[in-house]
């Protein structure tokens, strides 16, 4: 979902509504991956010496690598010499205000629902908006630096902030980590920097709004979210891509730091382009989120909407090292026609007393294959450690399938967990009891469906909540009669 | 890969255990053709996969490869039997008693079987009638993924054959008896079991596991049920101390065919119970229940694969463990619903107690659904003692080790209750009083 | 010397004070009611005599028989006579009612030099005391409470208490969950049970129990503290007017 204003949704949408692409003139690297690509890609943003060191380690340890095999998808080898690694509009220099971006850009923006220009910005959320493989504009900075609070692009951070970030990247999720975020790490274009300093609740959301504009581009962005002691910050992450019939790769990584008493809470509705029905073309969404509670009472929620891409590849996790630190995870998946989504999350338990929930909503319709997969692990010193978790999958039509495959690992006599899944399909006495109230069968399926996901979506900010409702119902269309 | 590769693979010595064949072979009974073949089949998917390791997902959590290493029982010098203490539990039944994987017929008590009723060694079968063995050995259990069945499969010798022709039941159980004894040398055996039931039969049938010395029993059982056939199968898991025992169990289940499973596992170092049950016919339906008690370093898997390939089956399966000191507990349980599985109802449970610092549980209860009318879930919880529990009972003046004892009877006493006969569940509470004996002695 | 003899006890629970100096003494033979609002207190007070964890005593001290009572553990203040009727007596599946009964029992008598009985004999003991709470054998063949209806549990309570015999028992909001004919069987089974060495705690919100069980002296419990006391007259007064005068004033 892209759409931030709630009035701005159902309506004439085809099949998806963001697949139009914008004309404009980028400027690319060659095609293919090599050292070079990559030298070329961190001189463009003049990065430091030690972060193109950084990337050249993760580079050729990537080449060792093997894609993981153990997900519940399936798609031809990816060619990863015939994709672009960098894709920008063309610019002179990076525009110093909103005026200076191309206006093209702008009215792309505005046709997602992502008004940028400062007169139209939507109240309460600051946008980082990033167009292939760089941020092309970020509202609301003045008033967040006001709070010492650092919302910036990430190529931007690497200059304006370099111990910050040489702190922190990598630190949750190494470069060493899997293939995606290995290559992830070699090749990330752009992405978003969060610092929020002790103390300091931040006023109003933060927004980055990735799109994919450019063909055979795959896109590698990479945020950093750094809560100091006592903060307070939520984000959210939207992102869209044109109607093509090539698939590409998104490969991103959220990495996000909680230290003592701060929270953090990160929402994302994903809806990249999924292919048609036929299962030609979309986005193979291959990402790597996870958060480090650090500190003492930390807490990180994560909240995602998954409707988009042809193949989700994804578990944001929560890494529970502080005592009495919190993990959540509440998670609505979809898929229709020929998507395929493979995601959950994973919950560490180091610490004392740490807490953690999971919550998880799969609606699979079409002939698409959705699975959930989670881990929750408790160590041995985890004392008090507490894990809850409810899965539940809803299956639409006979030619689909739901499955759940969690791991659950306890090493503490002193924790309790407790894990309950359940698979159904629609009840049908809900069904009629819609219809008999004038609901037609689409209507009264989406009824019912918001109702299942209801637990997750009310963790979502307000003017996401809205509109995820009508991204549920717009995902279903077809799924039913 | 192809068989050929396979068996070049295991020319070149990979995997462990296949040599012994080359010895072993002439003295493994004869028998037809196809029997050879799927000896054959059995080696050839053994050689592909190798033992098992970490690395194998379907034993990510049960490192049988670093079990140690050890000799086939034939090639081994003979050890002395200590199979008189108590090996039937005082279960009133028809009784084979397989020695090392080999049928002892001197041990064993048939007398007064009803007529058309089998209970018989496979190698004796395999001798004299191998066309009764023929539509189900080998037939109910696939081998792909299965490296320890196939390692069983390549040596197929001997163990128990029941059948219960159409319409028959049996009034009482069929005991199956295995005794593991090794001397000095750690030996390996191949127990090799096909029940079969016709359409309309029924029967208990109890499998005991018991003996001494550092061996590793690597028992199959297959089990063929027609059209409304039921069987009650019991398995009680009391190896020796040193003991790895690692069993699969593989059912089908012909229309409203019943499968009543329950294992019970108080022994062994290293223990795996595998079933593999086939909801072949609509209206069948599949329970299996399971309890383990584990102290020390031992280590017991329960790992379960229930197919829904027809409609309007139902399965169940509750698992309860507990675990102390240092032993691990593994609930791997999946359940799969294919397309034409409409209505399916299945529930799955595993819930384990941890008694101690060390003690450790892993659970993966899987589903893979592809039917949408169907009901389906599980449940997974760990934790310890209830302590409301411990404190009412303390607070009506009991001490808190016969508190804590009286919940952990209790929490295993309804797995052990919900098994249909009688007889059976009144020798595994048994057992498991006596393991609870046992454990407090120890711990004094 | 006093059978039960509370001192300035003050207790909290997951850090916060929920008994603020609670002073009283129970005599042999005397039944006391506790009455107070919802929160006051009441129910932390019974755990804290019965010994439930989570519960910490940061002062004061109770004295049963003379000796510090929250040295021991719950086990031992049972096997010593003190008897915590339950406001919610906890299921526990799979545990038999028999079983366990036998079990508890044993364990005092053992304690109180008394030879153990046998599961015969002690069926017999247990069929004689369960006809008089009106509990069918049906009910003995269950896991303990589990599947109790209110009623039954709290008939399963007062067997429990005429099995072991206490000294001092504390019945904690027994009417709660109770309809009237349930009440007065479970609340005359209390009562027939007083006799000059056997004193009694009635935790209660309601007045209604103490038709049955008329008390000796009532304390009113409120914000952690016995705000007052007196004789039975107290009770109907309170019913007439509740609590108000007692929650509204500052501590």
């Amino acid at each position: 979902m892209t759409n931030l204003k709630p009035e701005h949704a159902v309506a004439e949408r085809e099949a998806y509504k963001y697949g139009f692409v914008t004309d404009i003139e980028s400027d690319t690297a060659p095609k293919g991956l090599n050292e070079d690509i990559i030298r070329f890609i961190s001189a463009k943003k003049e990065e430091p010496e030690w972060l193109l060191e950084w990337r050249l380690r993760a580079y050729r340890l990537w080449l060792e690598m093997e894609e993981p095999t153990w997900a519940k998808v399936k798609f031809p080898p990816i060619d990863y010499q015939d994709s672009y690694y960098y894709a920008a509009p063309k610019v002179k220099d990076r525009p110093q205000s909103l005026d200076e971006v191309d206006p093209k850009l702008l009215e792309t923006y505005d046709k997602l629902g992502i008004p940028l220009s400062e007169q139209k910005v939507l109240a309460g959320v600051a946008v980082d908006a990033v167009f292939d493989s760089v941020s092309v504009a970020t509202t609301y900075k003045k008033k967040l630096e006001e709070h010492g609070i650092i919302f910036c692009a990430i190529s931007e951070a690497v200059r304006e902030h370099p111990e910050l970030v040489k702190k922190y990247l990598g630190s949750v999720v190494p470069y060493s980590d899997n293939t995606y975020a290995t290559l992830n790490s070699a090749v990330f274009t752009d992405g978003t920097f969060v610092y929020v300093p002790e103390g300091v609740r931040c006023p109003m959301e933060l927004s980055t709004y990735f799109r994919i504009n450019a063909e055979k581009t795959g896109q590698f962005e990479r945020t950093l979210i750094v809560a100091d002691k006592g903060s307070y910050v939520s984000y959210l992450e939207g992102c869209t891509a044109p109607q093509r019939d090539e698939n590409q790769l998104h490969a991103a990584v959220v990495e996000i730091v909680a230290l003592d008493d701060a929270e953090v809470k990160y929402s994302t509705v994903q809806n990249w382009y999924p292919g048609d029905e036929e299962g030609r073309g979309g986005i193979y969404n291959f990402v790597t989120k996870r958060g480090a509670c650090r500190g003492r009472n930390s807490k990180i929620s994560w909240t995602q909407v998954e409707t988009g891409s042809a193949i989700t590849w994804k578990y944001p996790s929560c890494i529970l090292q502080g005592d009495n630190s919190q993990g959540e995870f509440y998670s609505v998946a979809i898929t229709n026609n020929m998507q395929q989504a493979d995601t959950g999350t994973k919950m560490i338990h180091i610490g004392k007393n740490t807490r953690s929930r999971i919550v998880s909503k799969g609606i699979a319709a079409g002939r698409s294959d959705q699975t959930y997969r989670g881990l929750v692990r408790i160590l041995p010193k985890a004392e008090g450690a507490r894990n809850h978790t409810q899965c539940d999958s809803l299956l639409i039509g006979d030619q689909c399938g739901a499955h759940t495959v969690p791991y659950i690992e306890s090493r503490n006599p002193s924790a309790r967990l407790e894990h309950e899944a359940t698979t159904s399909k629609i009840s049908e006495d809900q069904l009629f009891y819609a219809r008999a109230r004038g609901l037609s069968d689409e209507e009264a399926v989406a009824l019912i469906v918001n109702g299942f996901c209801r637990e997750v979506l009310q963790h979502l900010p307000m003017e996401f909540a809205v509109e995820a409702q009508k991204l549920v119902a717009i995902s279903l269309e077809g799924s039913v009669g | 890969m192809s068989t050929s590769e396979a068996l070049a693979k295991a020319d070149t010595g990979a995997p462990p255990y296949l040599d012994a064949l080359a010895d072993l072979g002439g003295r493994l009974p004869h028998g037809p053709d196809w029997l050879d073949d799927l000896r054959g089949r059995g080696r050839a998917a053994y050689a592909a996969e190798g033992l098992p390791t970490r690395k194998t997902e379907a034993w990510k959590y049960t490192a049988v490869a670093k079990a140690g290493a050890f000799t086939h029982a034939e090639l081994a010098p003979p050890a002395a039997i200590d199979g008189a203490r108590g090996a039937d539990f005082g279960l009133e039944s028809w009784r084979l008693v397989l020695v090392n994987g080999r049928v002892r017929p001197e041990m064993s008590a048939l007398e007064g079987l009803p007529e058309g009723v089998t209970v018989a060694g496979l190698a004796d079968t395999l001798a004299h009638a191998p066309e009764r063995l023929r539509p189900h050995l080998g037939g109910v259990l696939g081998l792909e993924a299965m490296p320890l069945a196939a390692l069983n499969t390549a040596y197929l010798g001997d163990g128990a054959f029941v059948h219960v022709p159409r319409g028959v039941v049996l009034d009482r159980p069929v005991q199956i008896v295995s005794l593991g004894a090794a001397g000095e040398a750690p030996v390996m055996f191949h127990p090799r079991h096909l029940l079969v039931l016709e359409d309309g039969a029924a029967a208990t049938v109890v499998e005991t596991h018991v003996g001494g010395g550092r061996y590793f029993a690597n028992t199959v059982t297959e089990v063929a049920l027609g059209h409304g056939a039921r069987l009650a199968h019991a398995k009680m898991q009391d190896e020796g101390p040193e003991a790895v025992h690692v069993a699969a169990c593989a059912v089908r289940l012909a229309e409203n065919a019943a499968y009543d499973g329950l294992v019970l596992h108080t022994g062994a170092r290293l223990a795996r119970h595998e079933l593999r049950a086939e909801i072949a016919g609509p209206g069948a339906a599949c329970t299996m229940n399971g309890a383990f008690l584990a102290d020390g370093n031992r280590h017991v898997d329960n790992t379960l694969f229930i197919d829904h390939a027809a409609p309007n089956g139902s399965s169940r399966q509750v698992f309860r463990g507990v675990l102390d000191d240092a032993a691990r507990g593994v609930y791997q349980g999946k359940v799969l619903v294919e397309r034409p599985a409409q209505k399916t109802d299945a529930h799955q449970l595993s819930r384990a107690l941890l008694l101690s610092r060390g003690a450790e549980m892993d659970a993966k209860p899987e589903l893979e659904i592809y039917a949408d009318d169907v009901k389906c879930g599980h449940g997974a919880t760990t934790g310890e003692l209830d302590t409301a529990h411990l404190f009412y009972l303390r607070g009506r003046g009991v001490d808190l080790p016969t508190a804590r004892r009286m919940l952990v009877e209790a929490f295993i006493a309804d797995i052990i209750d919900a098994f249909p006969d009688a007889t059976v569940r009144e020798a595994f509470a048994g057992r498991v009083g006596a393991w609870l004996d046992g454990h407090a002695e120890a711990a004094r | 010397m006093a059978l039960l003899e509370i001192k300035n006890l003050h207790a909290n629970v997951d850090g916060t004070e929920i008994l603020k100096g609670i002073n009283l003494v129970v005599e042999p033979g005397e039944v006391h009611a506790v009455m107070g609002p919802n929160g006051s207190g009441k129910s932390t007070l019974s755990y804290v005599l019965a010994g439930r964890e989570g519960y910490e005593v940061t002062a004061g001290e109770v004295l049963y028989k003379g000796t510090n009572l929250l040295e021991m553990a719950p086990e031992e203040r049972a096997r010593e006579g003190v008897f915590l009727a339950f406001q919610y007596p906890v299921e526990i599946p799979g545990v038999g009612t028999m079983t366990f009964l036998r079990t508890a029992v044993n364990a005092v008598r053992k304690h109180r030099g008394l030879p153990e009985y046998d599961a015969m004999q002690f069926l017999k003991v247990v069929r004689e005391k369960a006809k008089a709470l009106n509990i069918p054998d049906e009910m003995l063949k269950r896991a303990v409470n589990t599947g109790f209806s209110g009623g039954e549990k709290k008939r399963a309570e007062a067997l429990q208490a005429a099995l072991l015999d206490p000294a001092m028992m504390i019945l904690d909001e027994t009417d709660s969950g109770l309809d009237i004919d349930a009440l007065r069987l479970v609340a005359e089974s209390f009562d027939a049970m007083r006799d000059a060495q056997r004193s009694m705690l009635v935790i209660t919100h309601y007045q209604r129990i103490l038709h049955y069980l008329v008390p000796d002296k009532v304390h009113v419990l409120a914000r952690g503290q016995i705000m007052r006391s007196g004789g039975k007259e107290l009770a109907e007064e309170l019913e007439a007017k509740g609590y108000a005068e007692f929650v509204g004033e500052a501590a």
